[in-house]
């Protein structure tokens, strides 16, 4: 039987690794009688989500634009490359 | 001729490529270098004139430079570092046993958006208070989802060691949030 250090590891790992079928079993094992282990897994899984959407509302939000200095920066790098 | 369509497609391109490059390096000055570091390969490259689908084109250039510049990052950090940082084991949540002695609380997960946008920020908050080697490799791993193999080649460590700073990063932001957001 897994304990809660080793279950907690072997969840964290599942995020990294595909789990070998043993180790599978022993983590639903102690998932299903463990309520803190099992929140664990949520509270992790929450995490992942959580800065996905992060990413993704920075790259949808068009309030956000290029500094105009870095804009007139970049095109004066432009015209001095392709003289 | 050249000159003019490059300068047209910074106008067209540029923020949503500047956006692109910020949603992944989460740093505006970064982001800016590899938008323009992207704007110069294009010029330079013999089939920019080509180039029936400019922002597919320009994007995929811009993530190969992406991966530079953290893999750049990374490198700074030097592995050994990295096990020192974080040194202390996991006692302070598990007992002699290895069961919790600090139990996970259970979590709201914010549905609206008001809620959800707190949660973010708090979150935001506790991946900064990461020691700076710690939040590199969990930055690669979990928002940029790159490879195991990839980060443990660039890191110069073992997957073993890479699992163990992965679970410390995570052990250290979810009592974070608990602490900032949950009791908030």
């Amino acid at each position: 039987m897994l304990s809660c250090k080793q279950t907690s590891q072997l969840v964290s790992q599942s995020l990294d690794r595909q789990l070998t079928l043993r180790e599978r079993f022993a983590v639903r094992a102690h998932l299903l009688i463990c309520k803190y282990c099992r929140r664990f897994q949520q509270q992790l899984l929450t995490i992942r989500l959580g800065l996905t959407r992060m990413s993704r509302s920075i790259e949808q939000d068009t309030n956000i634009q290029m500094p105009s200095e870095a804009k007139a920066r970049i095109g004066k790098a432009l015209e001095a490359e392709s003289k | 001729m050249k000159k003019i369509s490059v300068h047209d497609w910074l106008t067209e391109h540029s923020d949503y490529l500047y956006r692109f490059a910020l949603a992944r390096l989460r740093d505006p000055h970064l982001a800016e270098d590899v938008v323009q570091e992207t704007f110069m390969a294009a010029i330079k490259s013999p089939t920019f004139a080509q180039q029936s689908a400019p922002r597919t084109w320009l994007t995929g250039i811009l993530k190969h430079k992406i991966i530079d510049v953290m893999r750049k990052n990374i490198r700074e950090v030097s592995a050994t570092d990295l096990m020192h940082d974080e040194d202390g084991n996991m006692d302070e949540f598990f007992d002699e046993a290895g069961h919790w002695s600090d139990k996970p609380l259970a979590w709201d997960v914010p549905d609206d958006a008001l809620q959800q946008k707190q949660f973010l920020a708090v979150l935001q908050t506790c991946m900064d208070k990461l020691p700076a080697k710690l939040a590199a490799l969990f930055l690669m791993r979990d928002v940029h989802e790159t490879d195991n193999e990839e980060i443990c080649k660039e890191l110069n460590i073992t997957t073993t060691n890479a699992w163990v700073m992965l679970y410390r990063a995570r052990m250290s932001i979810r009592k974070c949030l608990e602490i900032n957001w949950l009791h908030a």
